[in-house]
């Protein structure tokens, strides 16, 4: 196991892609306890989906990926926000209208352009090969940047995620939050979107959040919990894609699934011993 | 006494709706006050409280704060379903009280814990403040959001509903610790349902049915037309033998069907 491990660390892209991929799944993480509990896991899947579209234009334009996506999706962050509060059913029925138009976009022009090969396939599902070493600079900024900012406005993200209203009335710029959100979850699907692939990203927002909830009942705790989890669940992924030779993306969302039901079933024994003991 | 608050023909209409909300809607909120603000559904109680907290702008009139600021309003929510699994400890709740009061400073300190401590002692409820907010009754969790609410404000708790979903006991409770800390100087202001129980608590009400159908002291309310109208079903015995005296500014309407001509006021 060792073994393996060191040989994997021997690989220079490898560590690139553990580097990056740590960084995001640590701000996926953090992001996404209140993208669940606020009901804004619809923004997350949109904003891949918009990614993905993002991403085929800078390609077949011959552009750099990264910094044409990052501008376009602040801006989808924030259409995405607006519909989802302007209503709350016709907003997911927009949401999902916009992401599956962006993809259909990102698809044809990809066709048109350079082709659907396997380029197309690394897109929607990510590849360990993706990070150049001006991709992982920006990866790394940009990730800090949202690890300073989410530290910085903790009280007030937990504040506002709890009840919006009471935040509002006793002087909290709730508005402002919830963009301050919107925008770094959009950086956060922007740098992890080559690894994990447009289709797979949303998950390494949803599923830590998910899983420390089951078992955890406090807001600290779900969040470091989740952290923690969500930086152990890449690592084993991409030990596991590295042994098996398997796709890293749906390695990592898979060992987060088995973390999952291991909570589940933890939170379900803790149940039924609580309901011995009252007997 | 000094006046905390100045609403002057408060107006709100929602979004595709064709009729008013809150129409010229004028009262003012004294210090030591307990306001109740009573009315059947949809008359434009919670809309007006609204206003006031600022989770909505009016479309007309005006509101005045004197000597106290926007964002001093302690403010307990309807009561809302919690998301069942959401995670918060009962301190963690409480804590987001006193970040009014921090301005840009982001970080909570042992002072904020032990203001927010206090105000759970207050209450009696200091025994929760480990537990998970989730796992809480009805009449527990109304505690410690009042408590958030005291660690927002030190001068005007805004109550929308608070007995509202409570067991009896938990009700007669509730009253109680709110008429202790309005006796303590807080100035409250309450929206209820429950009128029995509002004109016994209640130093001033404020009849709203879109306008103002009245405001002023509980015992002129009593022999108000609205007063009588609405509380038809309330035994005498229940009504306060001498209410707490307030401005004499008194509004009294005329109970009439409103969409039967618009009065300018």
């Amino acid at each position: 196991m060792f073994d393996m491990i060191r040989e994997m660390l021997s690989f220079d892209f490898i560590i690139k892609a553990l580097v990056v991929g740590i960084l995001v799944s640590l701000c996926a993480a953090l992001l996404g306890v209140s993208l669940v509990l606020k009901r804004y896991s619809m923004i997350g899947d949109g904003l891949s989906h918009v990614g993905f579209g993002t991403l085929a234009i800078a390609v077949s334009l011959g552009l750099a990926p990264l910094q044409v996506s990052i501008p376009l999706l602040l801006l989808a962050a924030f259409l995405l926000l607006r519909i989802s509060e302007s209503s709350r059913i016709k907003g997911d029925a927009a949401i999902a209208l916009i992401s599956s138009s962006s993809l259909a976009a990102g698809v044809v022009v990809l066709a048109m352009t350079v082709g659907m090969n396997t380029d197309v396939c690394n897109y929607l599902f990510g590849t360990i090969l993706a990070m150049k070493n001006s991709d992982v600079y920006l990866s790394v900024s940009l990730a800090s940047v949202i690890l300073v900012l989410f530290a910085l406005f903790y009280n007030k993200i937990f504040s506002v995620t709890f009840d919006e209203g009471f935040a509002r009335a006793t002087g909290t710029n709730a508005k402002l939050y919830n963009m301050l959100i919107a925008f770094m979850t959009a950086l956060v699907i922007v740098v992890g979107m080559r690894i994990m692939g447009a289709m797979l990203i949303s998950s390494l927002i949803i599923f830590p959040a998910l899983t420390a909830m089951r078992v955890l009942k406090s807001f600290r705790q779900v969040i470091i919990c989740s952290a923690i989890l969500s930086v152990c669940c890449f690592f084993a992924g991409i030990l596991i894609s590295f042994a098996f030779d398997t796709p890293a993306g749906a390695s990592v969302v898979l060992v987060n699934l088995v973390a999952f039901l291991v909570f589940a079933a933890i939170a379900q024994a803790g149940k039924l011993v609580v309901v011995k003991e009252v007997k | 006494m000094a006046t905390l608050i100045e609403c002057d023909s408060l107006s709100y209409r929602y979004e595709q709706s064709s009729v008013w909300a809150v129409k010229d809607v004028s009262f003012t909120v004294d210090e030591g006050d307990y306001i109740c603000v009573v009315g059947e559904n949809g008359s434009g109680k919670s809309t007006l409280i609204r206003m006031v907290i600022g989770l909505i702008k009016p479309m007309g009139g005006g509101i005045a704060f004197k000597g106290i600021g926007h964002n001093e309003i302690g403010y307990l929510p309807q009561q809302a379903p919690v998301q069942s699994d959401f995670p918060a400890s009962v301190m963690e709740v409480v804590l987001t009280g006193r970040l009014n009061k921090k301005g840009f400073l982001p970080f909570l300190g042992k002072s904020d814990a032990m203001a927010a401590e206090a105000n759970l002692e207050r209450l009696g409820a200091l025994g929760l403040r480990r537990r998970a907010y989730r796992e809480l009754s009805g009449g527990q969790r109304q505690r410690v959001l009042l408590a958030r609410a005291l660690c927002a404000s030190e001068k005007l708790l805004v109550l929308d509903e608070p007995v509202t979903g409570l067991d009896p006991l938990a009700q007669s409770e509730m009253y109680r610790i709110i008429r202790e800390l309005n006796e303590g100087g807080l100035t409250v202001l309450m929206v209820s349902h429950d009128v029995a129980g509002a004109v016994r608590a209640a130093g001033r009400i404020l009849h709203m049915d879109t306008e103002a159908l009245f405001f002023g002291n509980t015992d002129r309310y009593l022999l108000s037309e609205p007063g009588r109208g609405f509380l038809s079903g309330v035994a005498p015995r229940d009504i306060p033998p001498g209410a707490p005296h307030g401005a004499d500014a008194d509004i009294t309407k005329d109970a009439h069907p409103k969409r039967e001509g618009t009065s300018d006021v």
